[in-house]
């Protein structure tokens, strides 16, 4: 391919042809001003609307938790029961943030739990040789700056995929935390920072990490849904060849959010660390898989493209509401698993039953031209010419095909 | 189809060649690391290949380089199991459970628990996965908790005691002969199998087309979805059928059985060679990932160094693996590259 012409027209083609690849919908009106859905798939959720569907059965899945809690259990919707819930789940949900962030780019970062487990280490480590609090927390963010920068690296610059990597220096970093403290376990941590782990902020009534939480969805909402930065994000989930040609600095900015990922998870690290009064190294150990059943359930495409802050929000409040709903009707905690696990299927099943009945319907024959690329997890549009004798009108406007 | 195969191989003989030499290369290489490994311990710690000391890490590996086998076949179709782990645990529970419920029960039995309960699973995986085209890596994220979960509430708090199996039942699991234990040579076996069967078999063929370029698979006509679905389905069953091996090796049965064996699994099919995104490596190789895996724990608790530095070893092999591939991958595309332009006239 030659690489000039491509640059300003390359796109204008790139982007549009692969909705032109799904049954011809008449392009709504509503989806200018929103980011195109991924190359890959069919726009389930294409425009504001199909957006909004999604965070609106979450509000639904929201209230009718919090019905069942309250009619189950009187203590479900009680100020002491909201500060537990907040309490318990806050570090998960801080996580879940900059993951989301890293997931609308098609990335993944498996290793956050670890980063968090190395951060408790760390501190725990420094504690023990006498260093004073302040420094420490500094030197335990900073760390969790390189570990990230150390994943943005193999993942931008070597090219690897970042599954892979992530899953190795998942091992890895929990690995150097084992290193650090061995069978050490810390727990003589000053009052004064304990009590922020486990007592509420003046005045509102909620545990310093569910407020942090709260700020860090804002900023983070607000960078994702109303900055230039964030809709970037969107545009390299969605085409990342595109987003490239369009002169999106796509290495830059992957780096960015691995170090910011591995600054925000370390510092739940610490969270988590006060909160339990201990620095254990396997703490947190675990965590990541409940950070992408949150994020996947807030509705943000696994392939990359999708997906905002508000939809991961509720996600986090139905996650620890059904759990702490559990929690008080005497469901073994152990087993709570299987509800988790049945939500996150359940986000990704749903989703995919309009396109489900739509291939049935259509029969045997368009199935075969239609293709399997929803369940393919970096399929490239390979079978573009096929899709532009499928809809070859829609071509006609946006000039040759490559 | 074959016509072009042969037009295909024809023109691009020598870079066709050039290919399977450089992933046999690879597989090889797993094996001179872990002789080097071995030599290298050796020298330090005579005893490590001890009688005792090779059948120990025979055994740890075999159970490994068996969920590797299923591991395989979903990876090398651009899928993941991430819930052999639970699968795992759930057989072992419920098999050996077995012993003490129905006096009597004969052994074959047992395993055909094993295997079907893991045939479930992996039915349930495989039908959401490719059918409702949702991706494998998530559905089997949400499996991995589920069956972890049924497991636990069947189980409770209890377990089952090495000492309510039967004595021919443990034997599966340390019976050895000349050092070699019974289930290793087995094991070995169904892994020449399968590999054979991956390689030189249709489905197993076209596995690998879907793994390397789905769109191309579909359209040359291979059923996508029953394919995936099957490597789904064996990856369920010999994770069953690892269940039951476990349980007579360890004997303690409780509900945290093979709880992280997915990472391990995994690591260890990208160690050895297959690749994370599909379409290439063998089982063979990912079983001497496994091995080398178990090796290298077991070798730093030889040398002394502490048990802790394990997972760090486990993670940064991983990373050294993916990166080597990957500059392979570069290396292998310039070289064919540079060949193409010499054969143009």
């Amino acid at each position: 391919m030659n690489p000039e012409p491509v640059s300003a027209t390359g796109v204008s083609t790139v982007v549009p042809s692969p909705s032109g690849a799904v049954p011809p919908a008449p392009s709504p009106t509503s989806s200018v001003g929103e980011p195109q859905p991924t190359g890959t798939e069919p726009p389930r959720f294409s425009g504001l609307r199909g957006l909004a569907r999604w965070e609106v059965a979450l509000f639904a899945t929201f209230v009718v938790v919090f019905i069942v809690g309250r009619v189950l259990s009187p203590e479900f919707l009680t100020n002491y029961n909201f500060f537990n819930m907040g309490l318990s789940n806050g570090e998960l949900a801080i996580m879940a943030l900059p993951m989301t962030l890293i997931v609308v780019t098609g990335e993944i970062d498996l290793s956050v739990s670890s980063t968090l487990g190395l951060g408790s280490s760390l501190l725990g480590l420094l504690w023990m040789h006498g260093w004073p609090m302040p420094a420490i927390i500094i030197v335990v963010l900073i760390c969790g700056a390189f570990l990230g920068a150390f994943n943005g690296f193999l993942v931008t610059r070597v090219g690897l995929p970042s599954i892979a990597v992530t899953i190795g220096t998942m091992l890895l970093y929990a690995g150097i935390a084992e290193i650090l403290l061995g069978s050490n376990i810390i727990s003589d941590f000053p009052a004064t920072y304990t009590n922020l782990g486990v007592y509420g902020v003046p005045g509102i009534g909620l545990s310093y990490s569910t407020v942090i939480f709260f700020v860090l969805a804002v900023i983070f909402g607000v960078v994702l849904h109303f900055t230039p930065f964030g809709r970037s994000l969107f545009a390299m989930g969605a085409n990342q060849e595109a987003a490239i040609f369009s002169g999106l600095r796509v290495k830059r900015t992957k780096m960015i959010l691995y170090i910011v990922s591995g600054i925000v998870c370390s510092g739940a690290g610490i969270l988590y660390t006060f909160r339990l009064s201990t620095a254990e190294y396997d703490n947190g150990t675990g965590l990541v898989l409940s950070v992408v059943a949150i994020v996947l359930l807030g509705g943000v495409s696994i392939f990359g493209g999708k997906g905002s802050i508000v939809g991961v929000v509720f996600a986090v409040l139905i996650y620890s509401g059904l759990l702490d709903m559990l929690l008080l009707t005497g469901f073994p905690q152990q087993a709570s698993g299987i509800v988790i696990g049945g939500l996150l299927l359940l986000s990704v099943l749903v989703p995919s039953v309009p396109e489900f009945q739509a291939r049935l319907r259509a029969g045997r024959h368009r199935l075969r031209r239609q293709g399997h690329e929803g369940a393919i997890v970096h399929s490239r549009p390979v079978a573009q010419p096929l899709a532009t004798s499928d809809g070859g009108g829609k071509d006609g406007q946006g000039g040759p095909s490559i | 189809m074959s016509s072009q195969d042969t037009a295909l191989v024809q023109a691009t003989g020598s870079p066709q060649r050039l290919v399977d030499m450089v992933f046999r290369l690879r597989e090889y290489g797993i094996i001179v690391v872990l002789i080097v490994f071995i030599a290298v311990t050796t020298g330090i710690q005579p005893r490590f290949i001890g009688q005792q000391n090779i059948k120990f890490v025979l055994l740890n590996a075999t159970i490994y380089a068996l969920l590797a086998l299923g591991e395989t076949m979903v990876v090398v179709s651009r899928q993941m199991d991430l819930s052999v782990g639970s699968v795992l645990g759930l057989s072992a529970y419920v098999s050996s459970n077995l012993f003490g419920q129905v006096h009597g029960i004969p052994i074959p039995v047992v395993f055909l628990v094993g295997i079907g309960i893991g045939l479930v699973c992996g039915i349930v995986n495989g039908a959401i996965t490719a059918f409702a085209r949702v991706p494998g890596l998530v559905v089997t994220l949400a499996t991995l908790y589920i069956i972890r979960g049924v497991d636990i509430s069947i189980i409770g708090g209890g377990e089952v005691a090495a000492s309510s199996l039967p004595a021919h039942f443990s034997a599966i699991g340390s019976d050895s002969v000349v050092g070699v234990p019974y289930v290793t040579i087995c094991v070995a076996v169904v892994i020449a199998i399968g590999t054979y069967s991956l390689r030189s078999f249709r489905p197993g063929r076209e596995l690998y087309a879907i793994g390397s370029n789905p769109d191309a698979a579909r359209l040359v006509g291979i059923p996508i979805a029953r394919r995936v679905f099957s490597a789904y389905v064996t990856s369920g069953a010999i994770a069953g059928l690892a269940g039951v091996i476990w349980a007579s090796y360890y004997g303690t049965v409780d509900s945290t059985a093979g709880t992280g064996y997915e990472l391990t699994v995994v690591t260890a099919v990208v160690v050895g060679g297959v690749a994370i995104f599909g379409g290439s490596g063998s089982a063979t190789g990912a079983a001497f990932g496994a091995l080398l895996l178990s090796t290298i724990a077991t070798a730093l608790y030889a040398l002394g160094v502490s048990p802790f530095w394990d997972p760090a070893f486990n993670g940064l092999l991983l990373v050294l693996a993916i990166t080597l591939d990957r500059g392979i991958a570069l290396r292998l595309a310039e070289v064919m590259r540079k060949r193409t332009f010499r054969h143009e006239p």
